[in-house]
Formats: C-alpha cells, structure tokens, sequence
C-alpha cells in the first residue's frame, strides 16, 4: 500500500517522518524496543518500591518515601490500597507493555523481515498504527495513577467482583487494554501475513529459522486468544459503566450492604475468558524468547541445531495446546472434578512439548565447540533457568498440589523464572547479540559479563526464595507480608530478597550505560556478518538501509548449517549458492 | 533493492492470496474469536440463571426480522458493488455501494428505535443480565456496522482515486471490505434467533 508515496530515497525525508512516525519496520522495531526497556525498567521500580514494604513493613520508605503524597505514602509509609495498585500496575505493565512488545514487537518487527528476506513488514502503515496503538495504551494505563483512588488495584488479572467495584483506576486499565489489544491484533495480522507471503525466492517453511516460526506461532496465539478478552474486557466496561451485572451474583453484599445491582452473573465467567487469553500470553512470553535462544545457541556453538524438524513440530503442538489448559488456573474455584482432571490432563501434555523445545537446546550444545559470547552467557544461563519455572509448574498443574500451592508465592517464583531469568535474559541475550547489526558496533565485552553475573546472581536471590515462602503457606498479594502467624517463620527471606532485587536494579545501571555508550565508543564491526552466522539478516548493510537488502535475496539451504564436513569455512549462510 | 512490497495486487502463487486477502480472512478470525467469546458468555450465563425470558416476549420481532432483510439485501448489494468493477463498471459501482451504505444506515436507524422504545419501557442494560447481553451484543454489532459504513464511504467517495492508477488493487481492496461486510451480517444472522426467538 505505502510503495508509492516511499519510492526509495528519491526525496528525503523530513526526521520526523523518518524517526517518529516512520513506516519502516526497523525504525518501528527501534520504537518499540526502547519504549518497552523504559516501560520495563519503570515496572521494575514499582517492584523495588514493594520490596521495602515486603522486607519493612510499615517502616517509613527513606527520601523516595517523602516524594509521594498523602494519599500514597503518608510520611513516606506505604498505604495498603497504594501497594496493590503497586502490584496491579507492575504485573500489568511487565506483561503487557513491557516484555511481549519488546520480544514481538522489537525483536519481531526488526528480525522477521530480515530473517525472511523481505524488504518490509507487508503492511507497514498498519504496523506504525499497531506501535502508536500500543503507545497510547500505555500512556492511558500510566495516567491512571493520577485519578482519584489511584491506578487499578484488582491485581493484573482484575478478577471481579472486586474489580466491578474498584475505585476509576480500573476503568482506565480496561480503556488501556482495549487500545493493548488493538495493537496486537494490528501486529499478528501483519506477522503472519509477511511469513506466510513475502518469505524470499528458496526460502520454504522448513528452511525458516526458529525465531521466525516461533513469532510464526506466537502471532496466532495473539490473534485469536486476546479477543476473547477483549470480550470480557467490554463486559466488565458495562458493569463499571452501564451498570450491569456480567460478573456480579445475585444477592451480592459489600459489607454487609447488599448491592443495587440486578445479579444474576457470574463472577467465574471472568476467569474463564481472562485466562483463555492469558494461558496462551504465557506462550506469547516464551515463544519468541525460545526463539532468540536458539539463535544465540546455534551461532555460538558452531554445529546445526540438534533436530529442526523436532523444534518446529513442538512449537506447533505447543501452540495448539496451549488453548486447551487455561483452566488450571482455576482448580479452587468449585467447577468440579470432572473438568479439573481434563485441564490437568491436557497441562501435563503441554509440559512435553517444552520439555523438548529445551532438550533440542541442550543436545545442540553437545559436541560443540563453544564460544563464550556475552549473548551466550544469557542465552545458556535461560536454560536452566526456564527450567526451574517450568519444573516447579508441575506441582501447581497438577491439582492435588495445587490446592497447597494455589495463590502463594510459589506461584510467583515459578512464573517469574519462567519470565524473568528466563524471557528477560533471553532479550537481554537478543539485544546483545543483534546490537552490532543494528548499529554497526558491539557493546562492551566486559561490562555486558560484569551485568550478566551480578544478574544472574541477584535474580536467583529474589525468587529462590520465593519458593520456600510459598510451601510456608504465605499468600501473594498482602500488603503486609507478616500479617498470619505462620509467615513470620520466613519473614527474614524478605529482606534479602529485597537486597536481591535493589541489587539487581543497580546492575540494570550497567547495562543502560554500556547500551548508550557503545553507540559512541563500541568496537565497529568490520563486517557484515561479525558472529559468522548463517540466516540472512547478517547479509544486509549495517546497519539495514531502507528496503533491507542491496539486491533481492536468495535463499539455498536451511538455517542452521555449521560445521559442514568439507566445507572451508565452518558456517555456510543460507543465502550463499 | 527497492522497499517493494509484493503481492498487493498479484495474488501470491502459492497461497493464491494479496497480501490484505490473507489480512482480512486472518481479522475475521479474530472477530469470530471476539463474538465468540461473546455467545460462549451469553450460554454460560443463560444455563447459570434461574429464570430467562423468552426473546419473543419482550422484543420487537417484525423490526428485527425486517432488519435482517435489510442487512442481507446490503450483501447482495456489495456483491453487485464489487461485481461492477470487475465488469469495469465504474457507475454501477458507484451506485450499489451507496446503496449498501444506504441500507446499513437503515439497519442502524430501525435499531435506534428499537432501542429507545426499550429505554422507554425502561429496560435498561442495568435491568436484567438478559437485557445486559441483549445491549451489549447488539451494541457491539452496530459499532461493527458503523466501521462498515465509515469503510465502505471511504471506498465510495476519496478512496476511489486508486480506480484510476492502479484498478486491480482498488478491485481487491472493494473485495476485503465485501468480506468484512458479509461477516458483519453472518453475526447478525447469528445474533437474531439467539436473542429474539430462542
């Protein structure tokens, strides 16, 4: 559609056009990587404010505690109903406006066109609308925390009927996630139509890398597992707005003073269609993840990937199934025997396609001669990290356990090394890796190692603990941890999970220099391909220039051929006949 | 090499698609996906509820049965519209999509009144989760009619500069609109007995 007002360089664009409202997948790709690291960093300071409450609690916060208003932190203590929506935003935040558009909509949109050897995304005005979608969404969702009663408070899965009843703030985050929404239907459409139509001349289905068939997967996970949310998402706007009663039982008392409302709903309806969506998001935050991995792996070892074929056939099954497990998430809501023993069924099924996603990895590291790269560091370190969450998500799928587990922090420790050391070193990792690309320089050897180890170290020190916390029987969610007699017990573990976590927002400091630094100062690289890899993004300048490639790429042989016997070199790139 | 984007006229030889063919079949199964959350809420809570009133009963169906006319005629309509300019029949073009806009404004107008004889009987969306489903579905349905009518007054009036540079691309672009719209009507179709005979 966009080609005949963007005829090549012929006329200049003004830097407007060119950087802010762009319409060329990279400069889109850039957009969203940076919004989503500050969206990201800003999560986590939410995360390191709740933290001095977990490991003090009621003790005022020094200096940062005085900034705040008395609505807030009167004389710098944080109020309860401030700490859930503390907790609310950062889950909120984290999900949806940090990780899932960094790893899609940056690594996405920079890489799949590269990757595919297409000159852009198929519908480029589209995916500039799908970037200020998600730009708009996110301002909505931070202005939420200056209305009266501050942001919303229900937690990120804003379960009714106490989010019927929250205070503005939850209004605002539904608005915010109708625009959230939006954005991505707006971008897996895009997605799957550039991967299924503008993949270059030789490049089948079966010689994609693995990041492109796993955006490939992740798009459909999108497409088709957020509207039901949308859905639920307009139904609780009309019980906050109009007044109806979706998610609100008949008799319904707050405080002992029955509602004014016509009841009749169901407050477990919410549940089903949020985690039809959210279920799936769990995948959406892996997939591309597992995706960068694999790259970072291959390139790294030297030799091809254990079994291709075995990847690709996972990641599908993976995403099929991945519609069909929502519900345990709900093994102590009543809905009986019947259904928990089939969603705890089709979860154990689930776990095999990961399990096998993971073992290609670590049989690919077998026999290879390994070069210890910092993209490397992070992508090894997210094996056995992303195995510990997988692992401990056993207990909670299976529905005997869960009934001890359910709703404590081990629950949080097991979906944060999933997503965190895990999804979030990936990235780190793919930033690392593909930085040269993008800009034509490596970012610092050393200082990428220095954050690497005193992340790795910290962010086990925040959710190792959690585990322990967790088979106490501590809850999520309270604003004052200590508040039962039996978390008292392991109130100690707060503090230096606490510790953990400042520590960690310390590193970040070392990782944002080194990003802004190596602009100016990292070594260039000398050539296009620095990491002797194999798949066609190393074949454009660097960086890029509008249209990607200097001719039309073709594509020879599969994405991962290293190592081969007879070969000179010990890389053949798909694009060399 | 030039940014060119392949495939906006041309369907792709293997998947015999555009690029936006492929992009509106992939949207209309987001909104099935969308509706389809919709109606699974509509049985959920239907089952879970002591009492339910029968749809005949309390709505209007003879404007709702005509209404169906109404948006069914609209998708021959567009049909007519879309056939005219593959026979390069620019006129003809012209007139059956002003008629389709023409019929979806008659369609939003019969359930305007639709609407506010409930409001004054004072059923509101607050009165019952019946009436909430009943507000809302519809609701949902004519915003989703109300796109059509902003798209297809676009394709009637500005949009219609592409005829003359580039026919085949406007012909499609025509074509994807016909497909939102025939959707647009395939729930309306879904929605009628569901809510006002069942």
């Amino acid at each position: 559609m966009s080609h005949h007002d963007h005829h090549e360089a012929a006329h200049e664009l003004s830097w407007i056009q060119k950087y802010v409202f762009s319409v060329d997948h990279k400069v889109i790709g850039i957009q969203y990587t940076i919004t989503a690291l500050i969206f990201l960093f800003f999560g986590f300071c939410l995360m390191m404010m709740m933290r001095w409450q977990l490991a003090f609690p009621g003790e005022p916060l020094p200096v940062i505690g005085n900034l705040f208003s008395d609505s807030t932190m009167p004389g710098g203590v944080m109020l309860p109903d401030f700490y859930n929506s503390l907790g609310a935003m950062h889950g909120t935040i984290m999900v949806f406006l940090g990780v899932v558009p960094l790893s899609v909509g940056g690594f996405g949109n920079y890489l799949v066109p590269l990757q595919i050897g297409a000159p852009d995304m198929a519908f480029p005005k589209l995916n500039a609308a799908s970037y200020w979608s998600y730009f708009i969404g996110g301002v909505t969702m931070l202005s939420s925390f200056f209305v009266p009663g501050g942001a919303a408070n229900s937690g990120w899965t804003s379960y009714p009927p106490l989010a019927d009843i929250a205070t503005t703030g939850q209004t605002i985050w539904l608005f915010g996630m109708v625009a959230l929404i939006t954005s991505s239907l707006l971008g897996s459409v895009n997605f799957i139509v550039t991967v299924v139509q503008l993949r270059a001349k030789g490049l089948s289905f079966f010689r994609m890398p693995f990041f492109v068939w796993a955006q490939f997967v992740t798009s459909f996970l999108l497409l088709l597992a957020f509207p039901p949310l949308e859905a639920a998402g307009v139904m609780q706007l009309m019980d906050r707005l109009a007044g109806t009663s979706f998610f609100l039982p008949t008799g319904l008392a707050i405080s002992g003073t029955p509602m004014a409302v016509s009841g009749g709903g169901s407050p477990i309806l919410w549940q089903h269609l949020f985690w039809f969506l959210a279920h799936p998001e769990v995948y959406v935050l892996i997939l591309p993840a597992f995706g960068l991995v694999t790259e970072i792996i291959v390139t790294n070892v030297r030799r091809p990937l254990y079994s291709y074929r075995t990847m690709i056939y996972s990641v599908i099954f993976l995403g099929f199934t991945s519609f069909i497990v929502w519900a345990h998430h709900m093994f102590m809501t009543g809905m009986g025997t019947t259904i928990s023993n089939f969603f705890q069924t089709t979860t154990m099924i689930i776990s095999i396609p990961s399990v096998i996603l993971l073992t290609v990895l670590l049989l690919t590291l077998w026999g290879g001669s390994i070069r210890y790269t910092v993209p490397m560091y992070f992508a090894l370190a997210f094996l056995p990290m992303f195995a510990i969450g997988g692992l401990t998500g056993l207990p909670l799928g299976l529905t005997a356990s869960d009934i001890h587990l359910h709703d404590t922090y081990y629950v949080i420790g097991h979906f944060h090394y999933v997503v965190a050391p895990g999804t979030l070193f990936a990235l780190f990792g793919g930033i690392y890796h593909w930085y040269p690309k993008v800009t034509g320089r490596m970012m610092n050897r050393a200082l990428g190692k220095i954050h690497f180890w005193i992340s790795f170290i910290a962010i086990n020190g925040i959710f190792m603990p959690m585990f322990i916390q967790g088979i106490a029987g501590v809850s999520r969610r309270l604003a004052i941890p200590n508040i039962y007699e039996h978390a008292q017990a392991v109130q100690g573990t707060n503090v230096f999970m606490s510790c953990s976590a400042w520590l960690l927002g310390i590193a970040q400091f070392i990782f944002i220099y080194n990003f802004f630094m190596s602009l100016k100062t990292g070594e260039k690289v000398t050539s296009d391909n620095p990491w002797d890899a194999t798949t066609l993004e190393w074949l454009a300048p660097t960086p890029p220039p509008h249209g990607n490639f200097s001719k039309e790429p073709h594509v020879y042989r599969g994405p991962y051929e290293y190592s081969v016997p007879g070969e000179k070199q010990d890389f053949s790139p798909q694009f060399v006949a | 090499m030039s940014a060119e984007i392949k495939y906006i006229d041309e369907p792709h030889p293997v998947s015999g698609l555009t690029n936006s063919k492929l992009g509106i079949w992939l949207f209309i199964a987001s909104e099935i996906m969308l509706f389809g959350g919709l109606f699974s809420s509509y049985i959920l809570l239907r089952v879970g509820s002591a009492e339910w009133p029968r749809g005949a009963s309390v709505l209007n169906v003879p404007l709702a049965t005509f209404n169906t006319i109404v948006l069914i005629t609209s998708s021959v309509t567009m049909v007519m519209a879309w056939a005219s300019l593959m026979k390069n029949q620019f006129n003809k073009y012209r007139f059956f999509m002003a008629m389709t806009i023409l019929l979806a404004l008659v369609f939003l107008v019969v359930k305007g009144f639709e609407y506010h004889a409930k409001f004054e009987h004072e059923h509101y969306p607050s009165t019952s989760v019946f009436y909430a489903l009943y507000f809302t579905l519809t609701g949902l349905h004519g915003i989703h009619i109300l796109g059509g009518v902003v798209v297809n007054s676009y394709f009637l009036f500005p949009g219609t500069k592409l005829w003359k540079t580039n026919p085949k691309q406007f012909a499609g672009r025509v074509e994807c609109a016909g497909l939102y719209w025939h959707f647009v009507d395939l729930v309306w179709i879904f929605l009628f007995p569901v809510l006002y005979l069942l």
